[in-house]
């Protein structure tokens, strides 16, 4: 039993079309990889607000001062 | 593949967009170093960051709905609904978007797209610097990339394209389905995301915030110019039969054709991709009185602008086409400037998007009456398709939905970071455990100086 439907490359390759594992899961996959994308995208937003908000009062006068030093 | 001629064919014809994809690497390579050498020193993770993840986030969505809106909308919505047909063969779970013996174009070629992808995605990035949250930036890069320039293309750069068959729409090198809509949308999004803190006087004059390294800019838009160059191969089909383009060709010779299926060459599309690279730097160094950036922007300025009609023009006609195009792009900047308090940080609406635009509405009057295309019944080249279709692409697919999605954002203040974090940094917001520990390290090293 192989996942790409083929054991042996003893064929003609004219009759060979797709030879990725598990043919027929492909829509399950694209829900699973756009899944992936969404949730990256909610994680991201999450993480880089929480940052942003602490960052914010890390941001004192005598830090902006110094900071803005550095072109 | 049957028979060995057909063979040959088409591993040419797949290792040609291999080959060009991997020079069109050099674009975003180029634009990373472009935006880090123009953005201060304090924001130059941010800078890359925000421009390295647009890889992934436009590669995985064009993969999942990018392609497909290409052969599924070129007759959507007015003529002829989706078609189906073409669209399911590019769907993510067609048995043609994964490895298959059966067909070797899909992949690169889904990669050439995917690249120009990044390009528009990137020429927005650009000039957002030092102010936008990343989070928004991928939001637009994914709807610029992946949506907005793609329905672009399957109007009016697809074979069959409603715009190229009813308006004679004409656009070989992507003036207009690159550059002028990035350049459009990228202009929705700074109306509303606002220019830098001190880009303004208070009486409104501009100031000019130079940038921090000359030398990655310079190298930057050098590598720009060389994926560009990859860019314009990768615009062409390499080889084709008569037969292949539904006998619309007469005879047996076989030829390369533009992305319309109409006859031209790599031969023709160098000397012309040359001589209005060269028609721009030379307008630009004259206009700008020898400003060095905008120099360099002018020669991306002059191909953007020529690109429209570079498979057809004479190489003279190039360079004179760039160098109006560049003097037009760079007043035009200024005075949107001036008048809007526009901040565009890297020129990118001026260089993409009022060239893209200028170089559609040239191309009308210089190719008027020309076939934009083999097939029978397609309208000519003409002045109002080509105005027509540079608002399409400037104002409809690029400022309008770039302009709405940043007022959203901007209404849900997820756009714009803080003014205490742009004043202090972008680096030091998200990147601050970096910044501490090199503070603490030079800290370390000066106090056992002192201590020696």
């Amino acid at each position: 039993m192989s996942t790409i439907g083929y054991e042996n490359w003893a064929v003609d390759l004219a009759s060979v079309g797709a030879v990725y594992p598990f043919q027929g899961s492909e829509i399950l996959l694209t829900i699973l990889g756009v899944a992936f994308w969404i949730g990256w995208h909610r994680i991201q937003f999450v993480r880089e607000s929480a940052h942003l908000e602490e960052a914010q009062k890390v941001g004192n006068k005598e830090k902006i001062k110094e900071m803005l030093e550095m072109y | 593949m049957e028979g060995n001629l057909n063979a040959l064919t088409t591993i040419f014809t797949e290792f040609y967009y291999w080959v060009t994809v991997v020079f069109m690497f050099l674009i975003h390579v180029g634009f990373c170093m472009y935006e880090v050498g123009a953005s201060r020193r304090r924001n130059h993770m941010h800078t890359l960051m925000k421009n390295i993840m647009i890889i992934p986030l436009v590669t995985v969505t064009f993969f999942f709905f990018g392609w497909w809106i290409y052969w599924a909308f070129p007759d959507f919505p007015f003529f002829g609904g989706l078609n189906h047909e073409m669209g399911n063969a590019n769907l993510p779970w067609s048995e043609t978007m994964g490895t298959n013996l059966q067909d070797r174009i899909t992949g690169v070629f889904w990669a050439a797209f995917l690249l120009f992808s990044w390009t528009a995605a990137s020429i927005v990035s650009g000039s957002v610097i030092e102010r936008i949250r990343s989070s928004a930036l991928w939001v637009h890069a994914v709807l610029i990339g992946s949506v907005f320039w793609i329905i672009d293309a399957a109007w009016g750069w697809h074979y069959a394209g409603w715009m190229v068959k009813y308006l004679g729409y004409h656009d070989a090198y992507a003036s207009g389905v690159i550059h002028a809509i990035a350049g459009g949308y990228a202009l929705g999004v700074i109306a509303v995301l606002g220019p830098r803190i001190g880009k303004f006087a208070a009486d409104g004059t501009p100031r000019d915030i130079p940038p921090h390294n000359p030398w990655m800019l310079t190298i930057g838009i050098f590598l720009i110019y060389t994926g560009f160059w990859g860019f314009y191969a990768a615009c062409n089909v390499p080889i084709i039969s008569p037969e292949s383009i539904g006998g619309q060709i007469t005879g047996t010779t076989w030829t390369a054709t533009n992305i319309y299926l109409a006859p031209t060459s790599l031969s023709a599309i160098t000397f012309n991709f040359l001589m209005s690279l060269s028609g721009g730097l030379m307008a630009a160094y004259v206009v700008s009185k020898g400003d060095a950036f905008w120099t360099f922007s002018g020669g991306l300025a002059g191909i953007i602008t020529a690109s429209a009609g570079n498979d057809l023009y004479h190489p003279i006609q190039a360079m004179l086409i760039a160098a109006v195009g560049v003097v037009i792009v760079y007043k035009l900047h200024f005075w949107v400037e001036r008048r809007f308090k526009i901040d565009d940080a890297v020129g990118a609406v001026a260089v993409h998007g009022y060239a893209g635009f200028v170089g559609l509405v040239i191309s009308g009057f210089v190719l008027w009456g020309a076939p934009s295309s083999p097939f029978e019944g397609y309208a000519a080249i003409n002045p109002i398709g080509q105005f027509l279709g540079a608002v399409i692409m400037f104002f409809g697919l690029g400022f309008l939905p770039g302009w709405l999605v940043a007022k959203a954002q901007n209404a849900a203040g997820a756009l714009r970071v803080p003014e205490e974090i742009e004043l202090q940094g972008l680096d030091y917001a998200e990147h601050h455990a970096y910044e501490d520990a090199k503070a603490e390290i030079i800290e370390a090293d000066k106090a056992h100086l002192t201590a020696q």
